[in-house]
């Protein structure tokens, strides 16, 4: 591992060692790139990671202060934890269920196959589908997606059963155990998935792809690393000409120090990256970096990620096998005959025991409550992974009045849903429960919509610099050297979830910008 | 984490605020962890007669009624660890049990319920119901009863203890799933 100077004016300097800050930091390392790479969070390993759901959680979440307003319903439901996405080296790749699915190319022409959505502020995509679906490929094979380039599909779950025999009653054809993140055979020096289901406490098997043990030792290994743990990003500074040149972090010790930089690629997850730039602010940029379009935290978007659970006579054990090894693509188009426009997957889930009355099941207590968890065994799980709709409103801002344990204003996340989003929630939630109602399920019911877990397009990508933060590359419109290298980038959603998505922005990213490097421009 | 260290009494504790005991029912799942044993919690913050209530109130919240006592007193140990950190949470707890009033633990479920609809909105309420959701279902007591397996790794996962055993449905064929890893 490298140690580079504090004063050292040549490094890259990346915020957040997750999907993208994991993925950029050995993309640019193994390039002879050296690289600063700042994260938050402890480092964990398969042999520390906590079996016991409460301590994972302790272990691995973000849980600094955060506040939540607007019509969503997780401002009720789940006060104080707007989010749910980790603070520990890897990032949220730790506590992912890696379902990997590639986007549609007309879901990157949101704008153009939507039309004007009222209340919306779609855009289209700088980057053409064929473009990203190269990267898409060596996504796939970097992380060993199951069902593409050979790689066997992972073996049929119970609760995986039950959600292949509801769909192929509903006539759905494109039902299969998901391309998934999740080794079937020993690969690339890790070992198979022993269907555990503890994907979300991390996978002790080092089954499932985490940048904390794939991408951040490769980048180790090149000796260009120097990986600073338990390191949180304050601000990133400029130069007079208007170029960043440093970051200024409270290192493990809680001192503050301030590492010199070439450039800053910053990844700290939807919330963070916008939140970051806008408490940068300066004499020069006094609304926050990069954000004279007055964009950055705005366009927020989520996905409507939510539940559909079903009681039957016989045991269906949900929690044993890999947690999302299930998916149903068939609604993944568009129709605005169906009530909104976009689509959804129908994807598996369970949830463990003490996880299942705190996050899984709808507001409740009393007999009717009781009952449904006297049905523990019995019960099967479905989610909808679904496009939501960006809206200007909809937005990461600083909260002036709440302050989090750095004294840093905390980052307000509001949503207003969008009739389409709601549309589409309905209409996903009504199919996965004829799914069940086709098998003679006891009781079916909605669960609520959970912590958003896909954070994107708050500093978005687009052609015009008004409508977003960054170029095509991810390249901030204002600041050359400053690049955002997360889900942050998406200009739109769409229904996949979102990580290979963002695997293949950051390596499509990570190829600019040594090129760009390389030729002196930045 | 055995239930039984965790409802140990506390011996060391010598500002003991009170007690709630028990024995555990025969034929309960707790049962067949410690079969006829006797447990107890040793109270740093409430009352013998506030924990008795206390407990009352998480079974009407969640009423699984063949789950042990004991169960339910991990939830009464957990809001008594947190009202003997904060003088706040304490006062909140304590008059919270002084409006249920004496008569609330022996009076009927639907009644309770009526009591504590009341004061669904109370902070009381809400802390005592997040409390018994997160506590009650996540010991070794409740695993056994609602048939939980939890951790498999050092089981060497469900790969080959059952998560593929479902027998009532169809199997999925081949190309839709693939083959156990050999
Ligand atoms: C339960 C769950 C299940 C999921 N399942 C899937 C799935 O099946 N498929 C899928 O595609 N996606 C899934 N996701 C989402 C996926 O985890 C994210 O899309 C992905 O990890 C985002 O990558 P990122 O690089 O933006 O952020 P992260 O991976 O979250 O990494 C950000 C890192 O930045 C650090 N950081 C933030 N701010 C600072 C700062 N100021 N200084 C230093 N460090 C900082 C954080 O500590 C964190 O480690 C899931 C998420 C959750 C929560
Ligand atoms: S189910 Fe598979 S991927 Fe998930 S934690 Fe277990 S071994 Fe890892």
């Amino acid at each position: 591992m490298a140690r580079i100077d504090l004063h050292d004016e040549g490094a890259v300097v990346i915020i957040g060692s997750g999907a993208g800050g994991g993925t950029l930091a050995h993309e640019l390392t193994r390039r002879g790139i050296p690289v600063v790479l700042l994260e938050a969070g402890k480092r964990q390993s398969t042999a520390t990671f906590s079996q016991v759901p409460g301590e994972a959680f302790q272990q691995l979440t973000w849980l600094d202060t955060r506040t939540q307003s607007g019509s969503w319903g997780v401002a009720r439901d789940f006060p104080g934890l707007p989010s749910w996405h980790c603070k520990t080296a890897g990032g949220t790749t730790v506590h992912w269920t890696a379902s990997t699915p590639r986007l549609e190319p007309w879901e990157l022409r949101a704008k153009s196959t939507y039309g004007h959505v009222p209340g919306t502020s779609l855009i289209d995509w700088p980057i053409s589908y064929p473009e990203l679906k190269n990267y898409y490929l060596l996504a796939e094979r970097r992380l060993g997606v199951t069902r593409r380039n050979g790689v066997p599909g992972l073996p049929a779950s119970n609760n995986f059963k039950v959600m292949y025999a509801g769909a192929k009653k509903l006539g759905y054809k494109r039902v299969h155990t998901g391309h998934m993140a999740i080794n079937s055979r020993s690969r690339d020096g890790r070992g198979f998935c022993i269907q555990q289901g503890f994907c979300v406490q991390g996978c002790k098997m080092g089954a499932k792809w985490s940048t904390l043990y794939t991408e951040i030792p490769s980048a180790e290994a090149t000796g260009k690393l120097d990986l600073r743990i338990e390191c949180r990003a304050m601000r990133i500074e400029h130069g007079a000409n208007g170029r960043v040149n440093a970051v200024v972090y409270r290192d493990s010790q809680g001192q503050e120090q301030r590492q010199k930089a070439r450039l800053v690629c910053v990844a700290g997850n939807g919330i963070e990256t916008p939140r970051l730039l806008l408490l940068s602010e300066s004499a020069k940029f006094p609304q926050g970096l990069a954000n004279s379009s007055d964009q950055v935290g705005r366009n927020y978007c989520h996905q409507i990620v939510g539940y559909v659970w079903g009681i039957f006579d016989q045991p269906v054990y949900s929690w044993r096998g890999a947690t999302v090894a299930g998916v149903v693509e068939d609604e993944v188009f568009n129709d605005p005959k169906r009530g909104f426009v976009g689509g959804y997957r129908i994807e598996l889930v369970a949830l463990d025991l003490p996880t299942m009355p705190q996050v899984g099941l709808p507001y409740g207590w009393g007999r009717d409550f009781a009952s449904i968890m006297e049905e523990y065994r019995n019960i099967a799980g479905l989610l909808i992974n679904g496009e939501d709709m960006p809206r200007a409103e909809n937005r990461i801002t600083l909260n002036p009045e709440v302050k989090d344990a750095f004294g840093l204003p905390a980052a307000n996340v509001h949503v207003d849903e969008h009739p389409n989003d709601q549309a589409l929630r309905k209409h996903a939630q009504g199919q996965m429960s004829k799914m069940y109602a086709a098998l003679g399920a006891k009781r079916i019911f909605p669960g609520p919509s959970l912590p958003a877990t896909h954070n994107t397009c708050s500093a978005r990508m687009s052609a015009e610099p008004r409508d977003g933060v960054t170029n095509g590359w991810g390249q901030t419109h204002d600041i050359p050297n400053l690049f955002i290298s997360d889900g942050s980038m998406m200009s739109t959603p769409g229904s996949a979830n979102p990580t290979l998505t963002i695997v293949a922005l950051v390596l499509r990213q990570a190829e600019y910008i040594s090129r760009q490097m390389a030729a002196g421009k930045i | 984490m055995d239930p039984l260290t965790t409802l140990h009494r506390r011996e060391f504790l010598k500002t003991s605020t009170g007690l709630l005991t028990g024995l555990v029912a025969a034929g309960s799942s707790l049962a067949l962890l410690a079969p006829g044993r006797a447990w107890a919690v040793d109270l740093t913050a409430l009352s013998s007669a506030e924990a008795a209530t206390l407990l009352v109130v998480a079974r009407t919240i969640a009423p699984h009624d063949k789950l042990d006592d004991a169960a339910y007193a991990l939830v009464i140990q957990a809001v008594d660890g947190d009202a003997s950190k904060d003088d706040k949470t304490r006062q909140m707890i304590r008059e919270g049990v002084a409006s249920l009033g004496a008569g609330f633990p022996g009076s009927p479920e639907s009644e309770r319920v009526e009591a504590l609809k009341k004061m669904e909105a109370s902070g009381f309420f809400q802390s005592m119901r997040l409390k018994t959701l997160q506590v009650l279902y996540s010991n070794p007591i409740a695993y056994a009863y609602f048939g939980y397996e939890g951790e498999a790794f050092s089981k060497g996962g469900y790969l080959f203890r059952g998560f593929n055993d479902l027998r009532w449905l169809p199997e999925v064929p081949l190309a839709d799933s693939g083959a156990l890893p050999a």
